[in-house]
């Protein structure tokens, strides 16, 4: 089980605005540890997030997206007090799932 | 429309392919996920990716707005953002020319999501960064060069 995220969900004139903070390391599999061995990569690779069944965006992502991830992004149809969750699997089969109430 | 039929059949469709690729030797178990776009990612051409994510060779359009800072102090972080104005904007990608693997991020878009996302990356050196757009069945892009002054994908 990977750590809490952080989501954030306002609505504005319709619109919704999900601001999504995850927890992990984002290893490339690039970097070398003090004695010289290969650091394996370890990474979120797939996102999903859901306005109650809606699937409102999916994302994957490689190695080179930054050390605790950052995501917004911006959907149509969710009003006060729905729910929004966010999902993540990283390249190891860790998952984590967190949910936000919009405001 | 029947999402959870949707998604059993993706799911069995896609894990029946794997089993052939770890029974043929190909893919450890455990390492590769049936749905992520492991071409497009472990791609090292700009080339390569773009053909891996179907996009050949997209047009540059006004319409695809990329927003990241000019001079990046910390390869480490560098936020992007791409907004794209093209209607029926379904995919988009940003991808960095010069890091060992050129695609970063794939973000796919239902209809009523907008698109406009944010997101930060790692850039090891300056390089262009592009913005790849898929809207109603095409590709388009924009790119940005980004001086990066500390490389992130160093040890």
């Amino acid at each position: 089980m990977g750590n809490p995220m952080r989501i954030r969900a306002a609505e504005k004139d319709g619109v919704t605005e999900v601001k999504v903070l995850m927890n992990h390391e984002m290893e490339t599999g690039q970097r070398k540890d003090s004695s010289g061995n290969l650091i394996p990569a370890h990474f979120i690779s797939e996102l999903t997030a859901k306005h109650g069944d809606k699937v409102v965006l999916q994302a994957e992502f490689g190695p080179s997206v930054s050390k605790n991830p950052f995501l917004s992004f911006k959907f149509k149809g969710g009003a006060k007090g729905d729910k929004v969750v966010v999902s993540w699997i990283d390249n190891k089969g860790d998952t984590r799932s967190d949910e936000a109430t919009i405001g | 429309m029947d999402q959870s039929r949707r998604n059993t059949l993706k799911a069995s469709g896609g894990l029946s392919l794997f089993s052939l690729l770890v029974a043929a030797g190909m893919v450890k178990p455990g390492v590769a996920e049936a749905a992520w776009n492991k071409a497009a990612f472990d791609a090292k051409k700009m080339d390569a990716a773009l053909a891996a994510l179907g996009a050949g060779s997209p047009a540059e359009s006004a319409e695809v707005q990329l927003t990241a800072p000019d001079i990046a102090e910390n390869g480490a972080v560098v936020p992007v953002g791409v907004v794209s104005n093209l209607p029926n904007t379904e995919e988009v990608a940003i991808l960095v020319e010069k890091n060992p693997n050129m695609l970063a991020a794939r973000f796919m878009l239902p209809a009523g999501t907008e698109a406009a996302v944010q997101t930060r990356i790692k850039m090891g050196q300056t390089s262009d960064v592009y913005a790849v757009v898929k809207a109603g069945g095409k590709f388009y892009m924009a790119k940005k060069e980004i001086k990066v002054t500390l490389g992130g994908c160093g040890g």
